[in-house]
């Protein structure tokens, strides 16, 4: 088997390729339904209504598209200058501890100056916590992809022993969980009495923001030369290093953003589930998005209708709602393929 | 009339297309037994498209290749090693941890033997080796041995398999003089005992100089097919590009004053290759110096320190006249030094951007294209046309990936893009490696218009023909050391080459 380099197809042409990808993640999914004993029609019929079929499921899709966004946004563009940040996790949960910290009373300050305060600390957080990674990657060579990913672990432990201690809510019956912040720290919602907060207009203006950074600023330029060639931009002056440093803040700052987003505008508190992997779901989202900012907005309302759907679903048929993991399992790889083959011809002799 | 001796390799009708772009049309090649076959063309022409089809690197949309009367199958290298035909590229593809032995046996063994049969292996390397002049140590490491010697054991490791049939891709390109007549004396002793080889190449000398029939190619398509004896150099010229090339004649100038001086300056070598020892050289307004030398022994490092990415241990430099320490890249464009890199394609451009963006790679920061922050794109585009008008660049449109242009017209981008400013000094690393006889004309005539309006140009070049006709004054470099320059004319071809193998450079030091 060998590729060969084919040309950049039409745009009409290229969105053919992830709806393949689509259709193809559907099919593999009906034989596991099948396997399950429900008829894949009528599964995929109640995920889709659970999806999408009522103005409450849409909501819902909507609010769990939220924090995905901004991990989505967070990998692409940490993607695009090649820094493998697989860390949106711990950077979700920096951001969700520092709104905590501030948000359960420390600042008694009106609502319009704690917000930004809170997110703009949070943003921080998460920001540093990038950092260091990337530090050790431009100063020693250290791979970003097992240091990201290995201090998930400790900065959820680390919020493990603060729901312990520190942070632990000395009403919370013992249960593992903080406070919850003050009125004035909560993201009030676009709807009165439905669960979606303005945390989803945030995470929209920041898409927006994040394509206007890539596409016309020269910070996504170099972000961008360095991502597709690191050596040639050393060449030509761009101070690589410190582009790499720029993007880790840019991106570990989006995904903390989920975590403030989360606690602020919907769980109110901290628990050690705020997130159920929207960390690691944000790499497929940059993925189906193909690392577009705009993108990654359809991408994340895709996987969190294919979750919401999935919930729904597995009330009525009784088939798992695991389905939905392996559904959006399923996508990243086909979408992985069809990236492939819209920039490969295959030959197999 | 002999009769003729016997076809070993037929290829007919061969067509290959990548996407628009027909890489090969309708080829149709023969090769005897005992004959050197040089395939001749510019590049692009489609000379290493064949040969992959050849090899079973791609498959041919059309056509048949067939070897010692069998037809081959496509598109499996592993069906052409066993028809007989071995392949040395331009590239070479040894393992440099593990000896000579090992990389020539390397894939020859079953794949789960007990043990190496080195004993066998060693005799036959011997006895070939001393059959073709090939000379080297089995037991030396590959990393230790020089390019001329990487040479020999790939072309070793293809006679080893029982090649019949030897395709050699620009094998000169990294030899010395020297090295490169004991590769055509290897060459003439092969077919002496019957092998049959194909020699890619674009130099005409070499063709004319080794093989006994020339195929030429020109925009993919055969353009004409000559026995050595019945042609020359000016006709293989014409049938090559078609269009009659002229040097801009070369003006004796009075060299101006001094813009830069490196005293004794050594590098820290964090770019691959040797390093600079204590080498010393200036460099005057417009005045061409040329720097000959066999690749790997400083060109790199000397190169990367004048484009600002390379450190420097000891030593002084002095710029514009005055004393300072060495630059970093950014700094060096806004002091007014051009560079021109020697791979245009893992250095001097970004594969996956747009003519438009990489065309401002190192002005970007700059007022032009650049108001707090947010990039003017049409600014930049307008740019970018100039830039395809002026320096006859040909690309579809400023928004083309510049993966898809062909190794003359990113040259002639990365010629714009380092020309434009108007630099003071200019550091062109081997401008014309890989290009073709028209696009090689053009860079000069570029360099040459630059030196005529006063830039102080060092052009790095393994083509030691290519600094014989272009340069004022010519240094060569050996072993991190450069040489007191000469002026041009002083010294002869032979003499030189004696220079770059290591002669005579520390008796011109101490001279």
């Amino acid at each position: 088997m060998r590729l060969e380099p084919k040309p950049a197809p039409s745009i009409a042409v290229a969105l053919l390729y992830p709806a393949g990808a689509v259709v193809v993640t559907l099919a593999l999914t009906a034989l596991l339904v099948l396997a399950a004993g429900a008829s894949p029609l009528s599964v995929f019929g109640l995920v889709a209504r659970g999806a999408a079929g009522s103005q409450f499921a849409i909501l819902e899709t909507l609010t769990r598209a939220t924090p995905l966004i901004f991990t989505g946004l967070a990998v692409a563009v940490a993607f695009r200058a090649r820094l493998w940040n697989i860390g949106a996790e711990a950077q979700l949960y920096a951001g969700a501890v520092i709104t905590v910290v501030l948000g359960t009373g420390a600042l008694p300050w009106p609502s319009w100056l704690l917000l930004p305060a809170i997110a703009i600390s949070a943003m921080i957080a998460g920001a540093l916590l990038l950092l260091f990674p990337a530090v050790l990657k431009t100063r020693l060579g250290v791979d970003e992809v097992v240091t990201t990913l290995l201090l998930n672990f400790v900065v959820l432990l680390f919020v493990s022993m603060l729901l312990e201690g520190l942070l632990k809510d000395p009403m919370g019956l013992g249960w593992p969980q903080s406070r919850k912040v003050i009125e004035a720290a909560q993201l009030p919602r676009i709807i009165t009495g439905k669960r979606l907060h303005y945390g989803f207009a945030l995470a929209i203006a920041s898409a927006v923001i994040v394509w206007v950074i890539m596409k016309k600023t020269a910070l996504g330029y170099e972000m961008r030369a360095v991502g597709h060639n690191p050596e040639a931009s050393r060449f030509a002056g761009i101070p690589v290093n410190r582009v790499l440093m720029k993007t880790a803040i840019l991106s570990g700052g989006l995904a903390a953003l989920a975590g403030f987003s989360e606690v602020a505008g919907l769980k109110g508190n901290l628990t050690l589930d705020l997130s159920p992997g929207f960390g690691y779901s944000g790499i497929v989202v940059a993925m189906l998005a193909m690392l577009n900012p705009l993108g990654v907005v359809a991408a994340a309302i895709f996987v969190a209708g294919i979750f919401v759907g999935a919930d729904a679903m597995s009330r009525t048929a009784g088939v798992p709602s695991y389905i939905a993991d392996v559904m959006v399992a399923l996508s990243l790889l086909t979408m992985v393929v069809a990236i492939l083959l819209m920039r490969f011809r295959v030959r197999w002799r | 009339m002999t009769p003729q001796p016997p076809t070993v390799l037929r290829l007919t009708g061969i067509t290959k297309r990548f996407g628009p772009v027909t890489a090969n049309d309708a080829i149709s090649l023969e090769l005897r037994q005992g004959e050197v076959v040089a395939l001749l063309g510019e590049n692009g022409a489609g000379k290493t498209t064949l040969m992959n089809i050849l090899f079973g690197h791609y498959v041919a949309d059309e056509g048949t290749v067939e070897a010692f009367g069998r037809p081959l199958q496509p598109g499996d290298p592993r069906a052409a090693l066993d028809a007989g035909i071995g392949m040395v590229h331009q590239h070479f593809t040894l393992a440099e941890n593990l000896t000579v032995l090992e990389n020539i046996a390397l894939g020859t063994q079953k794949l789960f033997a007990p043990r190496l049969d080195r004993s066998a292996a060693r005799r036959r390397i011997l006895s070939l080796a001393s059959d073709f002049g090939l000379a080297v140590d089995p037991n030396a490491i590959v990393a230790a041995l020089t390019v001329g010697e990487r040479q020999r054991v790939e072309i070793l490791k293809a006679l080893y398999r029982h090649a019949r049939i030897l395709i050699l891709d620009e094998p000169t390109a990294v030899l010395t003089p020297a090295e490169a007549d004991a590769l055509f004396a290897t060459l003439k002793l092969l077919v002496a005992q019957g092998l049959s080889v194909i020699f890619i190449s674009h130099k005409l000398h070499e063709v004319m100089a080794v093989s006994d029939r020339v195929v030429v190619l020109r925009g993919g398509r055969l353009a004409g097919e000559k026995a050595i004896s019945e042609t020359n150099r000016s006709e293989l010229a014409t049938l090559m590009v078609a269009q009659d090339v002229h040097l801009p004649p070369i003006v004796d100038v009075a060299f101006g004053a001094r813009l830069l001086l490196l005293d004794q300056v050594s590098t820290a070598g964090r770019v691959s290759g040797a390093r600079l020892d204590r080498a010393s050289l200036a460099l005057k307004a417009g005045d061409i110096t040329g720097l000959a030398g066999v690749s790997g022994n400083g060109q790199a490092a000397l190169a990367a320190l004048l484009a600002g990415t390379e450190r420097m241990t000891a030593g002084t430099v002095e710029l514009f006249g005055e004393k300072r320490g060495a630059w970093g890249a950014r700094e060096a464009l806004q002091l007014g030094i051009a560079r021109i890199p020697e791979d245009r394609h893992a250095v001097g451009t970004i594969g996956d951007m747009s003519v438009t963006e990489n065309v401002i790679l190192e002005s970007y920061r700059g007022r032009r294209f650049c108001r707090r922050g947010f990039l003017d794109w049409p600014a930049a585009r307008a740019f970018a046309e100039g830039i395809i008008r002026d320096y006859e660049v040909k690309c579809p449109s400023p928004d083309a990936r510049i993966r898809l242009l062909s190794g003359g017209n990113m040259q002639k981008l990365i010629l714009g893009r380092a020309l434009d400013p108007e630099p003071r000094v200019i550091v062109a690393n081997q401008p014309t490696r890989g290009l073709d006889v028209g696009a090689v004309a053009y860079v000069h005539a570029q360099l040459i218009k630059a030196r005529d309006r006063g830039a102080a140009i060092l052009l790095i070049s393994e083509d030691l023909e290519e600094i014989v006709a272009l340069s004022d004054r010519i240094c060569v470099i050996s072993k991190g050391r450069i040489s007191e320059p000469s002026r041009r004319g002083a010294k002869t071809i032979p003499q030189l080459g004696e220079m770059m193998a290591g002669h005579g450079l520390e008796a011109a030091h101490a001279s």
